[in-house]
């Protein structure tokens, strides 16, 4: 029998004795409320500039959205996830940063990646099927887009600590969904960032779904801001649809790790207006009505309502956006119209830095099939002439 | 081919251990490039449970020996982010069986990034996996993982038998631009060797098997912890007329198919030792690769002395499971040696 079980004896444990929080909770934890800018008086301190670029960016992002929704129904991507909705999330990410810092995307950041200035041809190969990642990485300090949930967070505190230790001035972003946060990699990556207080800071697109599961049935946590406190660092939770909050917010962010003041998770609130994916079909796991309050909070609604409320945003303004986001959408088309270039050598050509043996082989194999199939299709040439 | 002796107690050097060695490797690759950072569970003030990063921390620092919260899958995934910023992270995984929290990172991202980038982003990490049994551990603390990263394109997988190859292939990889699982023998750790660590032997590098004892009449392929068993038996075998040739494969991936099937075309028969399950393990894999290529010079179908096909056993019951010399010179007493008498006369 434990002490526990004894009846009529209180169990009175003395604390132990040296016994003390390594950091107060009280100013880690976030607003009850998801902080807002955009149709408050603070929203009218904000740069007039910066709102119009913020503008451009969304309506970019959109109309980029939609492009490749376009391209994948006609078979032109293999798959695609949309960010339809979450646009002020994916450039306010992009534009948090400088050009020295790192971008760690997951699979359905392609339009954060593009909006750090990435080609989007080549952030869309992995979609596309023609090469997993599409660019170098080093050279647009934008690591892959990564599809096992999560499993990016920790390399953005590794790459942020390695820059840490060598003294430069960099800061890592690191992308991830509402589902995600209940992968451990998630958890491991912030208990990591906040013991070596790297310069990283967590974005967290809660959209609502992880794909058709709804957050209620991902965590109990009051909100996926409070999982800061538990690791020591400050959770911030934001209206993800407001482009000017998240703007701030995520600066503020990149600023405090700059400082040496270490990591911080920010959560923003926004929704998946579409589906996973176009292979998903949402009409099974929700309806319409859930969906109908989303598109009155629609991200480039709100700020165009604050632009075109202060008198900052002209007609010729709103032309000009809708231009450049069709010159984007032309230039997607064309190219992703186009065949893909392969070359099926490069299937061995980068497992290792010298191919194995075995790899030389299987190299050779390939190579002697292609040219049978050439020498095939020249032989039915001959036939049918 | 290579021939090397497995102890270098002739040539009146002062012995060491496989620990050593390894410590050694680790520190001279620091000293050498300060790229190279080690992080793990203990290894800091600690030095490692096995004590193998004695000393690191205290000469290089804890920003390049760091003591790393307790989990693997966050120890790998940073330094996949540390190699991302150029540098070349060594990771300790603390125990065979402590590493599979980290096989999404190894399998998804290290063995991939190279390939998945079309070269940009190398991965120069080497991730040191103490395993295998023979020091009487408890459940987790025995397993031969092997097999698991040798079915993973985009990662080699190094494992000295030797303690000069505990220096030598530790060196190479940390110095490799590729992932490199290095598999730590356990029981090996406090084995002994004639050997200077001031003046390291040269070896042979990654891709490189090693023909340990010269024979004639069947050859052992075996690697790790195996190779003194193997040995051993080699020797055991002279009783029985056997002149057995013993090939430490050293690199499982790379596969040095070349060194090994020039021995079993010599000698006509092999047997593959290794402690991991035998289902689906290395040897179904090297012992195949031997049928394709010396079909016309075996005499015997090629065996196999493996672990049992079980969970690792608790350590009173380890010694029925480990592959050794009386099971070995068992296998190669089935090499169907009768018809060749028979045929001989």
């Amino acid at each position: 029998m434990t002490v526990l079980e004894q009846p009529g004896r209180a169990y009175h444990p003395a604390p132990p004795p040296a016994w003390k929080p390594r950091t107060e909770a009280a100013p880690l934890l976030p607003d009850p409320e998801p902080y807002r800018v955009l149709g408050t008086s603070a929203a009218e301190k904000a740069d007039a500039g910066l709102l119009r670029e913020l503008y451009g960016a969304l309506v970019t992002g959109r109309r980029y959205n939609e492009q490749a929704t376009t391209l994948t129904k006609q078979g032109r991507l293999a798959v695609y996830p949309s960010t339809t909705g979450q646009e002020a999330c994916q450039v306010a990410a992009a534009r948090a940063l400088r050009p020295q810092d790192w971008l760690f995307p997951s699979y359905r950041d392609t339009l954060a990646a593009v909006a750090r200035g990435l080609d989007p041809v080549q952030a869309l190969t992995l979609l596309r099927g023609d090469w997993h990642t599409g660019y170098d990485p080093a050279e647009h300090r934008i690591a892959p887009l990564c599809t096992p949930l999560a499993t990016q967070l920790p390399h953005a505190v590794g790459l942020a600590r390695a820059a840490m230790l060598k003294g430069d001035d960099v800061v890592a972003l690191a992308m991830v969904g509402d589902g995600g946060t209940s992968e451990g990699d998630f958890h491991e990556a912030l208990n990591f960032a906040a013991v070596w207080r790297t310069p990283v800071v967590f974005l967290v697109q809660n959209n609502g779904f992880a794909i058709s599961v709804p957050l209620a049935k991902q965590t109990a946590a009051p909100s996926l801001a409070h999982k800061a406190v538990g690791y020591g660092m400050p959770g911030r939770l934001i209206d993800g649809n407001d482009a000017l909050a998240a703007y701030e917010v995520l600066t503020e962010a990149v600023e405090r790790a700059r400082g040496g003041g270490g990591p911080t998770l920010v959560e923003a609130v926004t929704y998946r207006m579409d589906a996973h994916t176009n292979a998903d079909d949402a009409t099974r796991y929700r309806t319409d009505s859930e969906v109908e309050p989303w598109r009155a909070h629609d991200p480039i609604a709100l700020l165009e309502a604050e632009l075109t409320g202060r008198g900052l945003l002209e007609e010729a303004d709103a032309a000009a956006a809708r231009a450049a986001a069709e010159e984007l959408a032309a230039g997607m088309r064309e190219r992703l119209h186009a065949d893909a270039e392969l070359d099926p050598m490069d299937l061995f050509a980068h497992v290792y830095a010298e191919p194995t043996q075995q790899l030389r082989e299987q190299e050779s194999m390939l190579r002697a099939e292609l040219a049978a199939e050439l020498e095939a299709e020249d032989d039915e040439r001959e036939e049918t002439r | 081919m290579t021939t090397t002796a497995v102890a270098g107690t002739a040539t009146g050097r002062k012995p060491a251990t496989m620990a050593q060695a390894l410590t050694r490797a680790m520190r001279d690759a620091m000293a050498a490039d300060p790229a190279v950072h080690v992080l793990g569970e203990d290894v800091g003030q600690l030095g490692g449970v096995f004590r193998i990063t004695q000393g690191l921390a205290e000469e290089f620092g804890e920003d390049r020996c760091t003591d790393t919260p307790l989990a693997e899958a966050g120890i790998l995934g940073t330094a996949v982010g540390m190699a991302m910023y150029g540098l070349r992270p060594v990771v300790e995984m603390q125990f065979d069986a402590f590493g599979y929290p980290a096989f999404e990172q190894l399998v998804s991202h290290v063995s991939r990034m190279r390939n998945r980038t079309r070269g940009a982003t190398p991965m120069p990490l080497t991730i040191r996996v103490p395993y295998g049994g023979g020091i009487g551990g408890v459940e987790h603390h025995g397993d031969s993982s092997e097999a698991y990263y040798m079915a993973t394109p985009g990662l080699h997988v190094l494992t000295p038998g030797t303690v000069a190859d505990a220096y030598g292939l530790l060196r190479a990889a940390i110095a490799s631009d590729d992932p490199v699982v290095f598999m730590e023998p356990k029981r090996l750790y406090w084995s002994k060797a004639g050997w200077d660590p001031e003046r390291p032997e040269e070896v042979p590098g990654i891709g490189r098997a090693v023909v340990r004892r010269q024979g004639t009449t069947a050859t052992l392929v075996t690697y790790g912890p195996s190779v003194p068993v193997c040995m051993e038996a080699a020797e055991a075998a002279r009783e029985e007329g056997w002149d057995l040739e013993v090939v430490d494969l050293r690199s499982l991936v790379p596969f040095d198919e070349a060194t090994v099937v020039e021995s079993v075309r010599r000698t006509g028969r092999a047997v593959v030792v290794h402690e991991s399950p035998g289902f689906a393990g290395p040897g179904g894999e090297i012992a195949a690769r031997i049928g394709e290529r010396c079909f016309h010079y075996l005499e015997a179908p090629v065996l196999r002395v493996a672990g049992l096909d079980i969970p690792y056993p608790p350590p009173m019951l380890e010694k029925h499971h480990l592959p050794g010399v009386d099971r070995v010179l068992d296998a190669v007493s089935r090499l169907q040696w009768e018809a060749e008498w028979t045929e001989g006369g």
